[in-house]
């Protein structure tokens, strides 16, 4: 190897880089291949070891994860992970980035994230029931970010509604480092009976490979490489291209066409064509299979009639899945498909080869072993190094209150931030109806509630979901910062009375070959795990997308966290918002181990203040005190839950008063001697561990006398039209009137004019 | 029992909702229909529910009125047979030619989903039977397309007539609809197109179970339960 390369060589080194392999990347597939690969193959092989199929910067890492337990039916490997809800029934879930795409087109990008995540949710044989965003962008007060969120939200708008797919939940958040790299996160949830889950696992020799849903165009084309696995610049206009058409009508056909296809038991094996299109599928259907395939791609249907070979087996084209049928049963399937109007073609067959072969009609086009290319992509280590100033590579965040604020302006500034104001102007844009599964709509409880049912048949008990991330605290500190993450997603699913069954996680970060992008993932992942083991959450599955980074730097890094839980009724399900429902003035406390800290808050942010720290805090006791309120709100003792997060406690108030549409009076001195701290961190501090509780005053008395141990203070009572706060000598007095509408007002004003002029 | 149809195009959404709403309700049994059969099978009802239709594309319901199942509801219509169109399906109907005026793009022009308040106008119809004259209702919206629209001497004519059954009370109307029109009949009074969605009111654990009293109604029009 040590001659001088021929020209032809050299040639195939530049194309290889050009795709982004590396020089040793091309050595390693010359010597699994025998030989140098031709176009196709190269082309195969720098999606399949790309970032984004082969996770090389990531994989060691998220073996950290514990993703084992007694209720696991499908882990992380499979399309999404898998939990038996009990009644028969197994929950499907999975959360998936779509950031690149969406930076560069965010209507198409947003939409096509949404038609992705729910292919991998169908390709499980269940029905999706369920959407969740997560969604980051830069200030909003730029032409930029407002054209970002306007389009990036009406994308999954028309995707998701127009397939019929409630979705029910999901976060928005504002801050500089996304300015150029937005985030567009989607989480789908999906029901089947769990003795019907279907493996993507390609067997049986001779079984007929059957290509369903759209035709294969050339929109995509090295999605996965160009896109997802490379950092942003200003030239991404011209990756475009890249970014993929979605077309809703066709994907709503293929869900009913699957679910026919899957109740009738016509199929082996079911895979989605996502990122990487034909090649990845059948090298993971195969893979998973420990099989060969064949491919014939002259038999696969086209937009364009001279597609190449290897732009055929690349195309990312969208609402494609791939299945394995018996020969016997070839025509039922395409009969099914018909009654759909779903393009339905064999284009090819199991063998035992253990090869990936493509052939262009008679002609052998590509031959390489499956597990070249699936599982000897090199893995590299991290070289995480701890920066001295962890917030340096980021823009410091603009002043907008002064620190000396009066209390009662900091609560009105927080009502009306953009991080902490109603997402109405955004759920409003939402199907979340449809299905009739749906009993807490967003902004009714803390997580999403939902019917556990399927085809018509309701079991009585429903699932809650929600999915949660905070990129400025895991900056702050990606260990603790990443675990806050899995307390508050848990802390919502406690506030209506459900325990979790899973996790699936997002990790967005910059590029892990820098040291400071390496130990934030390495901090956040080991946050997770610690957090996931001591709340013996599993994680089921997830997605990793690693180079977030413009030309202003990196993003914050940021875990993204999508939960689960169970609970044995929609009825349980506590509101967020105050009421008294019996007459009397509830009482109004605060349950857990919560110990506030202004260090990373949302109050700090508008202040212009983010330091590079968060305090520590006792995990066992956290999720020993979701566990009481848990109990507290199946038990029917309580009228409202609401955990404390962005903007503290006072903003935690606020929110249940505008919620219930009640005032309260409220009195944090007993928070302030518990944590000894000072007014202004008992009134704006954050962490982990807050429940905010409402209920009647004898059932409260009785549960303060129960759950001593896991922290409870009484604070005061729901009662009046005003939000009455006092912390020491800290007075806040705001009619829920004015906070109503500094809440509910900023992105409705924001957003009330259609935006018309295309500016980036 | 009452045989209920529920009309099932390629991008409909709303059909199992509709199905189980009619379901719940005494005296009505409720089944699907094909787009591309030809026949009724002998239902007494025909719902057609919300969604998306072919996708929308080129209009709201503009490619669904040409489906083989729509010669027979305009055929079961002519005969006096209660058809009610939901949202997607008022889009549907209206394309169809079996009622008056047009769905335009909502004013704000974007999609909205939201409870509203309704004003019943006329509690005389096949479908709302069971409601008071002047009744309140909560009952959802969740549209693009929902911005109801006739020329002005269309509007007067069907107002004079009666065939506004529903309008978006004080401050809610959510599309900028003309003169507040939510739900509009037939000169006949047996086909009833409506933006909101009745198939998702129809139990207090999701909001409402206002909706609950179309179902009602049509189930007493057709003699399945006790008047």
């Amino acid at each position: 190897m040590s001659a001088p390369a021929a020209p032809a060589l050299e040639r195939l080194y530049e194309q290889a880089a050009a795709l982004g392999l590396t020089h040793a990347e091309l050595d390693r597939i010359r010597v699994l291949l025998e030989r140098d690969p031709n176009e196709l193959e190269l082309a195969v092989f720098s999606l399949l070891w790309s970032e984004h199929c082969a996770y090389k910067h990531s994989k060691k890492l998220l073996r950290k994860l514990p993703t084992g337990g007694p209720r696991v039916l499908m882990g992380p490997g499979e399309n999404a992970g898998a939990i038996d809800a009990g009644d028969g029934l197994a929950v499907v879930f999975k959360v998936e980035s779509h950031n690149h795409p969406s930076a560069v087109e965010p209507f198409q990008g947003a939409a096509t994230g949404v038609g992705g995540i729910l292919r991998d949710i169908f390709a499980l044989g269940a029905r999706p029931v369920a959407v969740l965003d997560s969604l980051r962008f830069g200030d909003p007060q730029t032409a930029r970010t407002r054209y970002l969120l306007d389009r990036a939200v009406a994308g999954i708008a028309s995707y998701g509604n127009s397939v019929g797919v409630a979705t029910v939940g999901g976060e928005v958040y504002f801050e500089p480092p996304y300015e150029q790299n937005c985030l567009v996160n989607a989480m789908c949830v999906g029901i089947a009976p769990a003795d019907r889950l279907l493996s993507s696992a390609a067997h049986g020799t001779g079984n007929v490979l059957v290509l369903l849903g759209a035709r294969t165009g050339r929109d995509g084309i090295g999605g996965a490489s160009v896109l997802a696995s490379a950092e942003l610049d200003e030239a991404d206009e011209s990756k475009r291209p890249s970014v993929q058409i979605g077309d809703p009508l066709e994907e709503s056909k293929l869900i009913e066409c699957c679910m026919e296809l899957v109740d009738a038991d016509l199929l082996v094996a079911l895979q989605d064509l996502g990122a990487a299109g034909l090649s990845s599928s059948t090298s993971e259907m195969a893979s998973k299979g420990e099989v060969g395939l064949d491919i014939d791609v002259s038999r696969v249907p086209l937009r364009e009639a001279d597609m190449e070979p290897f732009e055929i087996m690349i195309s990312e084209s969208q609402e494609r899945m791939l299945c394995v049928v018996e020969p016997g049963r070839v025509e039922d399937v395409l009969a099914v498909c018909e009654r759909w109007e779903t393009n339905s073609t064999p284009i090819g067959e199991v063998t035992d080869t253990q090869r990936l072969r493509v052939f262009d009609g008679e002609e052998l086009v590509g031959d390489m072993p499956v597990t070249a290319l699936v599982d000897e992509c090199p893995l590299y280590d991290l070289e995480p190094a701890e920066p001295e100033d962890r917030m340096a590579v980021y823009a410091a965040q603009r002043r907008e209150l002064e620190p000396s604020s009066d209390p009662a302006d900091t609560l009105r500034a927080l009502l009306s931030s953009p991080n902490i104001a109603s997402r109405r102007w955004v759920f409003e844009q939402y199907d979340h109806l449809v299905g009739s599964r749906t009993t807490r709509r967003p902004e009714q409880a803390d997580a999403a509630v939902l019917r556990l049912m399927y085809a018509g048949e309701d079991t009585g008990k429903a699932i809650a979901v929600s999915i949660d991330g905070n990129g400025r605290r895991v900056a702050c500190d990606p260990y603790i910062g990443a675990a806050e993450a899995v307390c508050e997603c848990a802390a919502n699913l406690a506030c209506v009375g459900a325990e979790p069954l899973g996790l699936t996680n997002c990790l967005n970060f910059g590029n892990p070959e820098k040291p400071h992008v390496a130990w934030q993932l390495t901090c956040a992942v080991e946050g997770l795990a610690a957090a996931c083991s001591v709340m013996d959450i599993p994680v089921v599955g997830g997605n990793v997308s690693l180079y977030n980074e413009g030309p202003g730097g990196p993003i914050y890094p940021t875990p993204v966290v999508g939960m689960v839980g169970e609970l044995p009724g929609p009825e349980v399900a506590c509101p967020s918002g105050f009421r008294s429902p019996t007459g009397e003035p509830d009482v109004v406390a605060l349950i857990g181990p919560f110990t506030p800290s202004l260090l990373g808050s949302e109050t700090r942010r508008m202040q212009g203040e983010v330091a590079g720290e968060l305090p520590p805090f006792d995990l066992a006791a956290v999720t020993e005190a979701l566990g009481a309120v848990r109990e507290a709100v199946r038990a029917g003792v309580l009228h409202s839950a609401h955990d404390v997060s962005d903007g503290g406690l006072a903003a935690c108030i606020a929110e249940a008063a505008i919620l219930g549409g009640t005032g309260a009076q409220v009195d944090l001195d007993p928070l302030m001697r518990r944590a000894d701290v000072d007014a202004e961190t008992a009134l704006f501090g954050e962490g982990p561990g807050g429940i905010l509780v409402s209920g009647p005053r004898e059932e409260l008395l009785a549960l303060s006398r129960r759950i001593s141990r896991h922290g409870f203070l009484a604070l005061g009572q729901v009662g009046g039209d005003a939000v009455r706060i006092g912390a020491g000598i800290g007075r806040i007095d705001l009619s829920v009137e004015e906070a109503t509408a500094l809440h509910q007002g900023f992105l409705e004003e924001l957003f009330s004019s259609p935006i018309t002029d295309r500016v980036s | 029992m009452a045989r209920v149809g529920v009309v099932v195009f390629p991008g409909s959404c709303d059909e199992a909702d509709a199905l189980g709403a009619a379901n719940r309700t005494p005296g009505l049994s409720a089944e699907y229909l094909w787009h591309g059969d030809a026949g009724l099978n002998g239902v007494e009802a025909v719902v057609i529910p919300g969604g998306f239709s072919y996708g929308d594309y080129l209009r709201p319901g503009a490619i669904a009125r040409f489906s083989p199942v729509m010669d027979a509801v305009a055929a079961f219509a002519r005969e006096g047979g209660p058809v009610l169109g939901i949202c997607n399906g008022f889009q549907v109907l209206c394309e169809a030619g079996l009622l008056p005026g047009a769905l335009l793009p909502n004013a704000g022009l974007r999609f909205v989903c939201r409870q509203v308040p309704l004003t019943v106008e006329r509690s005389d119809t096949q479908w709302t039977a069971a409601c008071e004259p002047g009744e309140k209702l909560s009952i959802p919206v969740k549209h693009s397309v929902g911005r109801y629209f006739a020329p002005p001497q269309m509007l007067d004519e069907l107002e004079a007539q009666g065939q506004v059954v529903l309008r978006y009370g004080a401050g809610g109307n959510p599309n900028g609809s003309l003169r507040d029109i939510a739900g509009v009949v037939n000169e006949q009074g047996n086909v009833l197109g409506l933006m909101p969605h009745p198939e998702h009111a129809v139990d207090p654990l999701e909001g409402s179970e206002d909706g609950a009293k179309l179902f009602a109604s049509v189930a007493r029009h057709l003699e399945a339960v006790p008047a």
